[in-house]
This record gives structure tokens, C-alpha cells and sequence, in this order.
């Protein structure tokens, strides 16, 4: 950037030594150093693309990538899932009243049944999940509206929660504990499921609730202030989230290492989703001990405390039971993408082999003008 | 530029008041200081201590990028804005600056110590009636110093007197203008008188009124008023600054300027600042980037705006407040303009500057560009032109000192039939003259030059013998000619030559035992084989281009009257006795013998003269010498009456040497379709002989043209005929294409494109006919016929009509010049051009230091340009799309996300990523790339120069490359997000738990992102270093081990806003379907780009690909053969190879210049080894001892 001004030095010209480097009295030989890496002699390897790397390549993709895609594929296709929509969209749905008498603070919660059934046992551990569609949680507003210090129990910010979180910062003067649009919006339907007997008695499935979030977010990221003793006092002096029935402390009475910040379906959703179309993990249906099945196959009633309303801005409300394999849930994508690029690979690699058959020459007589 | 402007308006803050007129008195400070001059101190440096922080960084501001940046961190630090954190922007901001700031603070610092020393220089000053030793900076105009022999002009001096009788001084002023030779300043008579008295001195008190300060060196007015009287001062009696005293014991001079003021700082500095054609495609990029980056944001914001009128209302009870939708909008505009600032990344300039810096070094650590004689390595003066250097298509070039040595060497001789000069071995063939050659043993003659040599023994023992003709032969080289002599000491002689070819004649004659003593106007003392001869100079028929001869007469101390004479061949030969036509023949043999050899060729001839016939002659010579009008021409017919039957005595063959290998180099970059325009100011024949001799031009060419008119008609013909020869079909009309380039496309192009033609053809212009071919109205007649041409020699042309001819070809061709030269003379070209080089270590420095790469021979040119050009072109170009392709796609990825995140702004990737995925994570192995590749070692560089051509033709990188680097990053963008998208879609952990959320899918893209990309790295890189190995593994490592860090408890407990993304990389990098994803983008990245390479390689293969096969297949490098120059038969002989001017004969004869005594001045020549001091004629000045008449009060 510099144009090369004027140098006092130059004015000496002739007397390069004037000031010597350094001042040594030997001449110093200007003559530069042999070494590769200045001489640009560095060893190097230069490979190139020649039909004998090429090819092959193709032809190894190809056979490694059918392989793992048939795999992937039939693993995806083993899991068993089932999804169940109760937005309560269209008057059909049983859940159709409740969708319609939408407010956050209604005190009469709406409940609503929807029977389905499995037309095969699901073995081994059941997940079930609830999914929301069309809900931008991963909106920039949203995504930075929390306060993870508070959430880390840090004391100070219990009391004056981080900017981020306006405007559900405050509610009548006090801070909201946890602030933030997320939390503010977290989910609050509840799900219950039942085993309906050939005979006709509805047995209760048991839904485990603890282990459903990540270990780190469970013991690092998310603490209560003050440790889990008496959670009532250590959250005095702060407000509910004013989309909430209960104050944090409330979660889950019952158990205290599953309440407050460290409540696991609170902090599942604390969790914000990349897509606005995701699934969030509600209960484990652990495997019974005997041989049975998780859930036999046969009729079954979801029971839905219907709190959360989505159909203002056209959301769908899911439930999914799925069971999992060594590669997560079920998506045949991955399967389908592998044994397509797979087969691509391969067709390329022989198209590429007829091509270099017929023109492979041109570049071998090295007919190089000169 | 921003630098530059400052600086610019700094200055002209200080002039506030402009001066108008320079008064000042000698040895009056006190009146003098009420003026408020400056003193004599200079400041190159820009900063102090408090100054340097708020200077520099208004300085770097100015940058456009940098201001762009800042720009950004403004919006960052709007809530309702930003969609980064400031450290995203902040921490390369603060990199690069720090950056730029600890360079500027090193070279300044490098200033203030230079000035330092300057200042500090001691000089004598006349301060209250003593002589004091004073440091330069305390200096004041008005004062009178005292300066020294070799001591530099302390400031602009007005010279009072000297101690060399006429009040002269001597000064080089090399550093000032670049000439060598030495210059004479003259003192005027009435302050000559005061002499070295201090006491008159400290009594002067002569006014000067002169001209403020301005910066022509050639010019100076003003007066000096002294005792009433007012004598006028001009350039005569000012010694500037910069100017070194020579060959002059003392001198007395009174401070006019100093400091800042004078002409020497007046003229420093703001050199044009050069930009490479990349450069400047950069910016237009750069600026289409900018418009395309809006069109994003606008397409963004528009589909937020549309969101939030259709979803975000409805989404109120979620998202926290919403506003209005277009208002919206308009902030979403803003935040993406933070989010896809990336696109020109501030990363960009910072690894340009590296990679740039990192080049010159290679050119600067070259050990075959290292010149062991004058131990000199090759320096390249400016760091940011190297790409350039890789597609120069024309080369302008001077002659002397460039191509050729400048040095003459009497090579071969025919005297009487016989030719000498060749050895031959027993079977009667030519032995082949090398370095190791026996030498002629000369030390039978105490007078001769030991520098001389010869080896052909058989001249020497023909001399010795006493042979009449050779005797002849050589004693008519001591006699005739102009050359001075000078004997420092008893014995040791130096002669002082116009010419360097009558120099070495003159030298050949000393060696061989016709010692040319010394001379007064009338006669010339030899030594003759050891015996004193002295003879009485009759007459000196001088040189003139139209006689092309020169002849003496003289008398010898026997009385016999000879009429010794040189010249052209043909004109001698027109001249000669009838009786010698055998001779005449013979010699004509060896003389097209010799000229062949690109030798430059001179016939010698004597006569004896009737005495009386003379007598004659003389009345009839003074009385046309003292002819009123017609002198010329009486003159001429009386030198032709007398030059006639001529005895025919042999002829002479100097070598003009050329540097080494400069035929090969030539060759070779002919054969890279570069062409090489020489600008000379020598004559026509002795340029042309260059050419020859060079093999620029060939005895195969179909036709060599010469441009030599006297009008602009002629020349308009000349060169309309010789285009129609050449494309007898060709269109009469130019076809110009005119076109818009540059920033905005404010500048308008026309191109003249290039006509084809078939056969070889070369041009011969010389500078009269030039002057009027770059007419405005003829410029494109010339530029056409000239570029159709395969050498175009350009002869006796002015500096500035070399700086014409390159910015012709700057103008219409629209092509990259290099203009390579060594003398002042070339300072113009070489700023001129693209490129500059200088040739150091031959005459003064002017030229090597308005250049912009400098080494000491011709032909590592060819090193500079087809190896470290040609890397260095490839290396930026595969930069310039490498870099452009990694940052399009990190961008773009962000767009296709704004479509799933309810064109909110929200990032795909972790906001530490963002910030270290330019400055950390990708920066060393990008730079490892592009300072370590080349598709094919040095030696195949050479063997194959066709190589050089994609670099012409702007091959490697153009808005096309661009656009389709652009297209691929699409290509790769799409895939980077769509794979994940897809293949996370709805799908969980294998634990059950969550894997799609915010923080896992930012990792899984980051780290797909960084894989590609590093992937097509590897790709792009044809040279694989280890260094390059370790950048790029080790860059993929810091990265894995910088995410771990990030997301580890400790990092999140102590800054917990900072590091949100806790433990996502342990949860996200044990799943198998994460990396099931990643080998699938990476492949699908790849292999379109691998099948289209493959493919291209196979179908369309380019010179490199060939040649790196070529490479491949022969893996041990053959010997590289040696090329034999071949003998040229040639029927072209060489003219009157007198490179002088005319009229020195009067000079010589006049004896003015003999005025001083060699004694009185003993030093004047002892500058012996720089061949331009004895070229110049400078020294012979006529110095008039006239009263300067007092301008009437």
C-alpha cells in the first residue's frame, strides 16, 4: 500500500555498509542460502489425476458406498415408528373442542382420547416423542432469548436475568425465573398412554420421565441455584413465566432431583431445535424384563392434556412412539443417499473407463508444441 | 492509497503559506530566521510516539475494507441488528490491524533512524567569523559551509568559491539523476575572489532573491545583490543536495535550501503506485461481490418481511415482541449484511499481502538470480506486483548495459588479406575461445593494459618481426582517433574514449606496441616499439553520420605526410586506389566473415601526401574553415577531395559483448510469446548489430523493415507499406474494440487487436521517424505495423519517447509490459511500465530504484519471469478461487438456512466458528498452498516456456473463473446443508435422545463445511509439501481440539454466555450417523469436481497437464542439452560502428579541454570502471572564462 517514499538512505548509495548490520567487520557474502525451502527445492509429492487413480476410486466408492446405504437402509426400515397427529385440526379429531378453546391461562385443563392401534409389537425400549411442525424455534429472536447463566444457577442472575430475555425478563416487578421466550414458551401438554385389553380395561402404560435429556445439559449446564435444597426459598422474590400454570419450582414435586431448572422436559425443550419441524423426547416405555413386548399389538388410547396452542400460526401437534437402532431413528434417507451415490459412482466410474478407452491417447503422445 | 493521501494532505497542511520569493542574506541569521525557512533537517518518518496510534489507524481506515469492518461493528453493536457477537468481527479486525500497525511501526522506525543519521552528519559551518563543525540539521539558510572532497552537499548551495582555478567544482550527482559521470559547477567571478579566507568570507553579505522551492532539478533563477551590484545566478552555480563532491579539494557554498526544501526532497517520494491487472480485477470482483451480497440480503429480507406478515404475527405468543413486518424486514437486511459480510472476508487482503510478501522473498533468496562478480542478489522492491510478473506479454529493453556489457573488445583483425584473431589447431580447425584460452603474453611491453586480451599469437610475432603493413596498421589506430590520454603516474595510462569502440582500438594498438602517448592541439606522441615518436597533427577530418569516416593527417618527425583513415567499409572502399581491388576482395571476405559474428566492423586506410599538394590543401582548409556561410559544405567537398585513392590496410572486428547468455534468454522468452521491443539511443547500425548478434533479428526473416523518414508523410508511408507486405489481405482499417473496465466501468478501453501474419518479420525505427509515428494521428499505424512484427528495434530514441512507446502499448493492447533497463535514461520506461526492472551494479542506482525488481545480468529475466512469475501468477489465481470458492460456500449455506429459520438471521454454524474459521482454521493451509505450489519444478519451467502463455492470457483467473467458482460453491453449499438437513430430519440419537436440535446441527455443518473444504484443498494443491501436509492436518486437528475445548464444562462454567454450546461435540461426534453424513457431503463435494478434472484432462488437455504427464513419465531428468551457437554466414555487414557524436575532431584540435593540466586535477578519471564516465563527452565542456556582466541596478 505503501508507494516507496523517500529514504534517507538512499542519499548513500554507493556505501551499502555505512551502517552495517550489526556493525561486524567481516564482508558478508549477500549470497543467499542454499536451503530447499528457500530455493523452493522442498521435496514434495505431485500427484496428478491419471486414469489409474481415477478409476479405481470410482469403482472403490462405489463398492464401499452400496453396501453401507443397503445396510442403512434396511436397519432405518426395521425400526418401528408410529405417529399419531392430535392437533385437532378438522372436526373429525377427538381433539377438535380442545383446539378450539385455546387460552394459556385457562385453569380447566381440556383432556381429549385418541385411540389408536399397533398392527405389530414394538420390541426392545420405546421412545415417545411429541413433534411440532411450522414452529420456529430456531428463529434468531427466539434462539437468543434465555439466559444461560441464570439457568447454570448462578445467583446473580436469578435476581436480574440478561437483557436477552426481554421482554419476558420481568413479570409485576420481579424477574422471571427462567426468563426467556423459550422457556416462556415451553411445552405443557401432557401425554399419557394406555393399553386397552381385548376385554376392554384400560391398563396404564408406565412412562419413564427421568434420562430423557442430555447428561451434560442434566449435570453441567443446567442447576439449580443453590444446590436442590428447598427450591421454594431459593426461588422466592422471582415470578413464573407468564405462559406458565406453575411457578419452576413446581415441575415435579415429587421427585427434587427432577425439578426446578434440572427438570428434564424442561430442559429437552430448553434444547432448541434446528428445524421448525422437530421432535423433542417425552418418555422411555422401558422393555419389561420377561420376554413380552413393550407394547403388544393391539389397541391403545393416548390420553392428551391439551394446554398448548398451536393452531394460530398453523402448527401440527404429533405424538411418535418409535423404537431405535445403532444409527438413532428411523430415516431412510441416509440408506437411500448412500446406495444412489454408490451406484452413481459406479456408473461414472464406467463411463469414465469407456471415455478414457476410446480418447485415452490424446494425452499420452504428449504432443507438446514447441 | 489511503497512506498516500494523508501524507498528501499533511504536507499541504504545512505549506499553508505558500512562498512566493526566497530572500536571504549570508551570515545574517538573524534576518534570515525571521523568514522562518526551514532548517536542514529532514523527516522521512510519519509518526512519534503520541502520534503514531491516532495516525495509523486514520490511515488504515481509509481502506476500504477496513472501513468496511468498522462499518459492520457499528451495526454489530445494534441489539435489534446483530446477529453475530462483536468478536466475530472484532478479533480479525483487531489482527489485522495490529498487523498492519507493527509494520508501519518498523518501517517508520527504520526512517527515523535513517534521519537520524542524516542529521546527525557533521559539516563545517562559518559561524561567527570560525569554521565549526556543525550537524547537518542544524544548518540554517544563510550560513556558509565548507565542504570537502567525496563529502556530500550538505543542502542546496550557492557555490561561492573553490579551490580548482576558474572556481569549478566537480560533483557526481548519481544519486540524484543516475548519471556517473561528473558534472561542473562554476562559481561566480566575484565570489570566486573570496577564495578559502575566512575572513572574507564571514564579511560576505551578499542578498540572494531567488525562486521558493520547487523540484526541477535542470533549473534555477535568482540574483545575488552584493555591494549594490546584481549579478544573475543560475543552474551553473548551485550545488544541490544529494550531489557528491569530487576531485575537489574544498569548496565554500551559501545554504538556499535545506532541510525539506530542497530539490533532492522536493522530487522524492510519490512514485505512481502500481497495481497488478489482479488488482484490479480484485476490485471489480470485490465490488460485484458487494452488489451480489445486497441482492442476498434483499432477497432475505423480502422473504422475511413476507414471513413475518404470515407466520411471525401469528407466532407472537412464542417469539418475544414482534414488530412490524416491513420494519422488520429492514432490520433483517442489516443482519444479513453482518452474516454474509463473509463474502469478502477481511482475511482476503490480509493473506494477499502474505502470499505476495512470501513470493518476493522466493525472488529475493534466489541463489541463480545471485550475480558472484558484484555480489548482488536478485531484490524484488516492491512485494505487491509479483502475480504481474507472470503475464508480461511485451518487454521493452535497453541496449547498453542491459543486453549488452557496454564493454568493446578488439576481437579480430584483417591486415593486408591476412585475418587474425581465430585459433586453429594442427588439422587447420577453428578452436572454440573460452576462459581458459591461453593468452597473448604482452609483457614485452611495459606501456600495455593488463586488462587486455587477445589470443591469437601469430599477430604478435607478425608485429614483433617488423612487418610494414602491421606496423602500419596499428600505428594508424594510435593516430586516428579522439580518445584522451591520461598518465596518472609513469607508465600507467588511461585513456578517455567518446566511444568505447575507439577505446579498445586504441587499446589494441598500446598492446601491441603503438603506445598512444599523450597529445597536445598540434601533435600526438606514440612509443613505437619502445621508441618516443612524436608527430605533428596536421589535421583532423572529423566524423559525421554522413561521412561515417574520420581521418588525420599527420607529419612525421621524418617529414613524410600520411592521411591516416577509419571508417565504414563500404564508404572506404568507394575511396580506395584502384591498385588494391585483390585486397579489397579478400577483405571483404573477412569482413562478412566478421560480420557474421555479429562483430562490429571498421576499414582502415592510409595515403601519403604530396607536401605541397598540402600546402595547397591547408590555405584552402582555413579559408573554408573562416567561410561566413556554407562552412559545412565547403568543408565536406575539401575532406572528400583529399580522402581519395586510399591504400587499403586491413579492417578491425570489436566485439560489443554481450551479457551472457542473453541469446538463449531471448530465445526462450520468444518461445513464451513474449515480445521484446529494444529501446535504445544508440545508432541504428550498432543497434541493429545487437539485434543480430542477440538473434532478435535473423538472416531467415522474410523481410527487416527501417523506418527511417524525415516526414510525417514518409513515415506514414514507410509504415503503411510495410503492413500491407506483411497482411497483403489484411484489412486497411484497425479493428479497435472499445470497452468499459475498471471500478464502475469508468474507464474507457480501446484494444487494438492483434492481426495475423505469416512469416517472420522485424522493424527498425529510428527515433526521428518515431517521434513522428507517435503522433496522435499515427500512433495506431505505428502499434499496428510494430505489433505484427516479430522484434521491433527502436534506435536513437530520448527517454521520454521510450516511456511514449510503452504507454502506447499500454493504451491499446491492454497487455502487461515489463521495461528492463539500467541508466538513467530508462527511469521513465521502467515507471512507466507494469513492470520495472533495473539492472544493478552497472551505472548510477537512478534506475534500480524507481524500480520494482532489480538483479545484475540480462538473463535472469527469463528466471524471474518464467519461473517465479509463473508460480507466482499460479499460486494467486489458485488463491484468489480457492478462497472465493471456501468463503462463497460457508455464505451460502447461511442463505439456504434462512429459509428454515423464518429468515431470521440466525446463523447454521457456531459464532466462534465464524469468527476463527478465516483467521485459524483455514488460513494455514490456504497459505501453505499458495506459497508452496508449483505444477512443475523450475527445470521444466525452462524446457518448456509455452507454459508462460495461459498467464497472458489471463487463463487462470477472470470474471469467467469467477463466475464459475461461484457456481460450484453453489453446487457445494447445496449440498452441505441439504445432506445434513435431510439426513438429520426427524431422527434421533441412538440413546433416543435428541440429535436435531440448534447446537448438534451447527456442529454437523461446521464440521461437513470445514471437511469439503479442506478436501478441495487438497484437490487444488499439485505440490505436496510437508509443510503443506502439516498445515492441513494440523488445521483439521486445532480444529477438532478447539471445539472440544469450546464445549467443555470448564470453558462453559467460567464464561457461560460466551461458550453455550456445552458438551454438544461430545454428544454429536460418537453418533455413527454424524459421520455417515460427513463422508457422504464430502464425497458428494468431490466427485463432481474429480470426474469434470478428469475428464478435462482426458479430452482437453492444457499445456500443464501435458507437461506435468510429461514429468511424470520421465522421472529422471535428462541432461539438458547443450545448445552450439552456430557460425551465421552472413551477407549483412556491419556499418561505421562509431558510436559517437560529432564534432569532437574540433574539440581535440581546439584544445580547449587541455586547458588544465592533467596534475592539477589528478582524480578527475579515476572512476576507470564505470564505462559510461568514459563515454560521456560531458567532461570536454568548454568553459568560458567570460565576466558575467552586472545586471544594471
Amino acid at each position: 500500500m505503501m508507494a516507496s517514499n523517500y529514504n534517507a538512505k538512499e542519499e548513500d548509495g554507493h556505501q551499502p555498509a555505512a551502517i552495517g548490520h550489526g556493525g561486524a567487520g567481516t564482508v558478508k557474502n549477500k549470497k543467499p542460502d542454499n536451503t530447499a525451502f528457500k530455493q523452493q527445492r522442498l521435496p514434495a509429492w505431485q500427484p496428478i489425476l491419471t486414469a489409474g487413480t481415477v478409476l479405481p476410486a470410482f469403482f472403490v466408492i462405489g463398492l464401499i458406498f452400496i453396501p453401507i446405504g443397503i445396510g442403512l437402509f434396511v436397519t432405518s426400515n426395521n425400526i418401528k415408528e408410529l405417529e399419531i397427529d392430535y392437533t385437532g385440526g378438522d372436526m373429525s379429531s377427538p381433539c377438535y373442542n380442545c383446539s378450539q378453546s385455546y387460552s394459556w391461562n385457562s385453569t380447566k385443563p381440556c383432556t381429549c382420547s385418541v385411540p389408536f392401534s399397533l398392527d405389530q409389537p414394538f420390541e426392545s425400549n420405546v421412545f415417545m416423542y411429541y413433534g411440532l411442525s411450522n414452529f420456529y424455534q430456531n428463529h434468531r429472536r427466539y434462539v437468543k432469548s434465555r439466559d444461560d447463566s441464570q439457568l447454570n444457577g448462578d445467583k446473580a442472575s436469578l435476581k436480574s436475568p440478561s437483557k436477552e430475555c426481554e421482554p419476558y425478563r420481568t413479570s409485576d416487578e420481579k424477574p422471571i425465573a427462567p426468563c426467556g421466550a423459550i422457556a416462556n414458551s415451553l411445552f405443557n401438554d401432557t401425554l399419557e398412554l394406555y393399553y386397552i385389553d381385548p376385554n376392554g380395561s384400560r391398563t396404564a402404560i408406565p412412562l419413564v420421565k427421568k434420562g430423557i435429556a442430555w447428561w451434560t445439559d442434566k449435570h453441567v449446564k443446567f442447576r439449580n441455584p443453590g444446590g436442590n435444597d428447598n427450591l421454594t426459598v431459593v426461588f422466592q422474590g422471582t415470578s413464573k413465566p407468564v405462559n406458565w400454570r406453575k411457578s419452576v419450582y413446581e415441575l415435579d414435586p415429587s421427585d427434587p432431583d427432577n425439578n426446578g431448572f434440572i427438570n428434564e422436559d424442561f430442559i429437552v425443550w430448553m434444547r432448541t431445535a434446528a428445524l421448525p419441524t422437530f421432535r423433542k423426547l417425552y418418555r422411555i416405555i422401558h422393555k419389561k424384563p420377561n420376554m413380552t413386548p413393550t407394547l403388544p399389538l393391539g389397541q391403545y388410547i393416548l390420553e392428551v392434556t391439551y394446554n398448548y396452542p398451536v393452531r394460530s400460526f398453523e402448527g401440527r401437534k404429533r405424538m411418535i412412539l418409535s423404537t431405535i437402532s445403532w444409527m438413532g431413528g428411523k430415516n431412510p434417507f441416509l440408506g437411500i443417499a448412500y446406495i444412489t451415490v454408490g451406484s452413481v459412482c459406479f456408473f461414472l466410474g464406467i463411463v469414465l473407463l469407456i471415455i478414457h478407452h476410446k480418447y485415452g491417447n490424446r494425452n499420452h503422445s504428449a504432443d507438446i508444441p514447441s | 492509497m489511503g497512506s498516500l493521501l494523508s501524507r498528501l494532505g499533511l504536507e499541504c497542511g504545512r505549506k499553508a503559506v505558500k512562498e512566493e520569493e526566497r530572500h536571504l542574506r549570508a551570515n545574517d541569521r538573524e534576518l534570515n530566521l525571521s523568514y522562518k525557512y526551514s532548517d536542514n533537517a529532514i523527516k522521512t518518518s510519519k509518526y512519534n510516539i503520541f502520534t503514531f496510534l491516532p495516525l495509523n489507524l486514520f490511515e488504515q481506515f481509509q481502506r476500504l475494507a477496513n472501513a468496511y469492518f468498522l462499518f459492520l461493528l457499528c451495526l454489530q453493536s445494534i441489539p435489534e441488528v446483530s446477529s453475530l457477537p462483536w468478536y466475530t468481527t472484532v478479533v480479525p479486525l483487531v489482527l489485522v490491524l495490529s498487523m498492519t500497525m507493527a509494520k508501519d511501526g518498523s518501517d517508520d522506525m527504520n526512517r527515523h533512524r535513517c534521519d537520524k543519521q542524516v542529521n546527525n552528519r557533521q559539516v563545517e559551518v562559518l559561524v561567527e567569523g570560525e569554521l565549526q563543525s556543525e550537524k547537518w540539521m542544524d544548518v540554517q539558510v544563510g550560513d556558509i559551509v565548507k565542504l570537502e572532497n567525496n563529502q556530500f552537499v550538505t543542502a542546496d548551495l550557492l557555490l561561492l568559491s573553490s579551490s580548482e582555478p576558474l572556481n569549478l567544482v566537480y560533483i557526481e550527482t548519481a544519486e540524484l539523476d543516475g548519471e556517473t559521470n561528473l558534472k561542473v559547477k562554476q562559481a561566480l567571478t566575484v565570489t570566486g575572489k573570496l577564495e578559502d579566507s575566512v575572513e572574507k568570507l564571514a564579511n560576505f553579505n551578499g542578498e540572494v532573491r531567488c525562486e521558493p522551492p520547487n523540484n526541477r532539478l535542470d533549473k534555477f533563477t535568482g540574483t545575488l545583490t552584493l555591494k549594490g551590484e546584481t549579478y544573475s545566478l543560475d543552474n551553473e552555480r548551485i550545488l544541490l543536495r544529494g550531489c557528491t563532491l569530487r576531485n575537489t579539494q574544498w569548496c565554500f557554498g551559501l545554504v538556499i535550501f535545506g532541510g525539506p526544501d530542497t530539490k533532492l526532497m522536493q522530487n522524492c517520494g510519490r512514485t505512481t503506485f502500481k497495481r497488478t491487472s489482479i488488482d484490479r480485477l480484485m476490485n471489480v470482483l470485490v465490488l460485484s461481490i458487494f452488489g451480489f451480497l445486497m441482492i442476498m440480503c434483499l432477497i432475505l429480507a423480502i422473504g422475511n418481511g413476507i414471513w413475518e406478515y404470515q407466520e411471525g404475527s401469528k407466532f407472537a405468543a412464542f417469539l418475544p415482541k414482534g414488530v412490524n413486518a416491513p420494519f422488520s424486514a429492514f432490520l433483517t437486511f442489516w443482519s444479513y449484511v453482518i452474516i454474509l459480510n463473509t463474502v469478502v472476508p477481511i482475511s482476503l487482503y490480509v493473506s494477499v499481502e502474505i502470499i505476495r510478501l512470501g513470493n518476493s522473498f522466493y525472488i529475493n533468496w534466489d541463489r541463480k538470480m545471485y550475480y558472484p562478480k558484484n555480489d548482488t542478489p536478485a531484490e524484488a522492491r516492491t512485494t505487491t506486483l509479483n502475480e504481474e510478473l507472470g503475464q508480461i506479454k511485451y518487454i521493452f529493453s535497453d541496449k547498453t548495459g542491459t543486453l549488452t556489457q557496454n564493454v568493446m573488445t578488439f576481437n579480430k583483425c584483417s591486415i593486408n588479406g591476412k585475418a587474425y584473431g581465430e585459433l586453429l589447431d594442427f588439422s587447420g580447425q577453428r578452436v572454440e575461445i573460452n576462459e581458459k584460452t591461453e593468452k597473448v603474453d604482452f609483457s614485452w611491453n611495459n606501456l600495455a593494459d593488463p586488462k587486455f586480451c587477445f589470443h591469437d599469437n601469430s599477430l604478435v610475432e607478425v608485429v614483433r618481426e617488423g612487418n610494414p603493413e602491421v606496423q602500419a596498421f596499428f600505428r594508424l589506430l594510435s593516430l586516428c582517433h579522439t580518445v584522451m590520454p591520461e598518465e596518472k603516474k609513469e607508465g600507467e595510462l588511461y585513456y578517455q574514449a567518446q566511444s568505447p569502440d575507439e577505446g579498445a582500438l586504441v587499446t589494441a594498438a598500446r598492446n601491441f606496441g603503438f603506445v598512444f602517448r599523450s597529445r597536445t592541439p598540434e601533435s600526438i606522441t606514440v612509443v613505437e616499439m619502445g621508441e618516443l615518436v612524436t608527430y605533428e597533427l596536421l589535421a583532423v577530418l572529423d566524423f559525421n553520420n554522413v561521412r561515417k569516416r574520420m581521418s588525420v593527417i599527420v607529419r612525421s618527425p621524418e617529414g613524410k605526410l600520411t592521411l591516416y583513415c577509419k571508417g565504414a567499409d563500404t564508404i572506404i572502399f568507394e575511396r580506395l586506389n584502384p591498385s588494391c581491388s585483390n585486397l579489397t576482395e579478400v577483405t571483404t571476405l573477412h569482413l562478412n566473415e566478421f560480420a557474421g559474428e555479429g562483430l562490429r566492423t571498421l576499414a582502415l586506410a592510409y595515403k601519403d601526401i604530396d607536401p605541397e599538394y598540402m600546402e595547397d590543401w591547408k590555405l584552402r582548409h582555413h579559408v573554408a574553415n573562416t567561410a561566413m556561410d556554407e562552412r559545412e559544405e565547403k568543408l565536406d567537398a575539401l575532406y572528400e577531395e583529399i580522402e581519395k585513392g586510399l591504400l587499403l590496410l586491413g579492417s578491425t572486428a570489436v566485439e560489443d559483448k554481450l551479457q551472457d547468455g542473453v541469446p538463449q534468454t531471448i530465445e526462450q522468452l520468444s518461445k513464451a510469446d513474449i515480445k521484446i521491443w529494444v529501446l535504445t539511443g544508440d545508432k541504428q547500425e550498432t543497434a541493429e548489430n545487437i539485434g543480430y548478434s542477440c538473434n532478435m533479428l535473423r538472416e531467415e526473416m522474410n523481410e527487416v523493415f527501417i523506418v527511417s523518414a524525415n516526414t510525417s508523410e514518409e513515415v506514414r508511408k514507410e509504415l503503411q507499406t510495410a503492413r500491407r507486405k506483411m497482411t497483403p489481405d489484411g484489412t486497411e482499417e484497425p479493428t479497435v474494440k472499445k470497452s468499459r473496465s475498471g471500478l464502475f466501468c469508468l474507464q474507457k478501453t480501446e484494444t487494438v487487436a492483434d492481426e495475423p501474419v505469416n512469416g517472420e518479420y522485424a522493424m527498425v525505427i529510428n527515433g526521428h521517424s518515431l517521434a513522428f509515428a507517435l503522433e496522435k494521428d499515427m500512433e495506431i499505424e505505428l502499434l499496428r505495423t510494430a505489433c505484427m512484427c516479430q522484434t521491433v528495434i527502436c534506435c536513437r530514441v530520448t527517454p521520454l519517447q521510450k516511456a511514449q512507446v510503452v504507454e502506447l502499448v499500454k493504451k491499446y493492447k491492454q497487455a502487461v509490459t515489463l521495461a528492463i533497463g539500467d541508466g538513467a535514461n530508462d527511469v521513465s520506461m521502467i515507471k512507466a511500465a507494469h513492470i520495472g526492472v533495473g539492472i544493478s551494479g552497472q551505472e548510477g542506482m537512478q534506475a534500480v530504484l524507481s524500480s520494482d525488481y532489480s538483479f545484475a545480468q540480462f538473463r535472469y529475466l527469463q528466471r524471474l519471469l518464467l519461473v517465479h512469475g509463473r508460480w507466482s501468477y499460479l499460486r494467486m489465481c489458485k488463491f484468489l478461487r480457492y478462497f472465493f470458492y471456501k468463503n462463497f460456500t460457508f455464505t451460502f449455506v447461511h442463505f439456504w438456512y434462512g429459509f428454515f429459520c423464518g429468515f431470521s438471521a440466525q446463523t447454521v454454524f457456531d459464532e466462534w466458528f465464524i469468527t476463527l474459521f478465516n483467521l485459524v482454521y483455514t488460513a494455514l493451509p490456504v497459505l501453505s498452498l499458495s506459497l508452496f505450489d508449483q505444477d512443475v519444478n523450475d527445470w521444466w519451467s525452462f524446457q518448456y516456456p509455452q507454459l508462460y502463455t495461459p498467464g497472458q492470457l489471463n487463463q487462470y483467473f477472470s470474471k469467467r473463473a469467477f463466475v464459475y467458482t461461484v457456481l460450484h460453491s453453489g453446487y457445494s453449499s447445496l449440498v452441505l446443508f441439504f445432506i445434513p438437513w435431510a439426513a438429520m430430519y426427524d431422527t434421533v440419537r441412538d440413546d433416543g435422545k435428541e440429535i436435531v436440535d440448534y447446537q448438534s446441527f451447527a456442529l454437523l455443518a461446521q464440521t461437513c463445511l470445514l471437511i469439503a473444504v479442506s478436501i478441495q484443498l487438497g484437490l487444488d494443491t499439485h505440490y505436496w509439501t510437508a509443510m503443506n501436509q502439516f498445515f492441513l492436518w494440523g488445521s483439521l486437528s486445532v480444529y477438532f481440539a478447539v471445539i472440544f475445548t469450546m464445549y467443555s464444562n470448564g470453558m462453559f462454567l467460567t464464561l457461560t454466555s460466551s461458550f453455550p454450546f456445552i458438551g454438544t461435540a461430545r454428544n454429536s461426534l460418537n453418533q455413527p450417523n454424524v459421520w455417515l453424513t460427513m463422508l457422504l457431503t464430502s464425497v458428494l463435494c468431490v466427485l463432481p469436481v474429480v470426474a469434470y478434472r478428469f475428464l478435462r484432462i482426458l479430452l482437453w488437455p492444457t499445456i500443464n497437464d501435458k507437461v506435468r504427464y510429461k514429468v511424470r513419465q520421465d522421472k529422471v531428468l535428462p541432461p539438458t542439452p547443450r545448445r552450439v551457437q552456430a557460425r551465421r554466414t552472413s551477407t549483412r555487414r556491419s556499418g561505421y560502428a562509431f558510436s559517437h557524436a560529432q564534432g569532437y575532431g574540433d574539440l581535440v584540435t581546439s584544445g580547449k579541454f587541455l586547458r588544465r593540466t592533467p596534475k592539477s586535477r589528478p582524480a578527475l578519471f579515476s572512476q576507470t570502471d564505470s564505462p559510461l564516465a568514459q563515454t560521456q563527452p560531458q567532461f570536454y565542456r568548454t568553459i568560458s572564462e567570460r565576466e558575467e556582466p552586472p545586471l544594471s541596478p
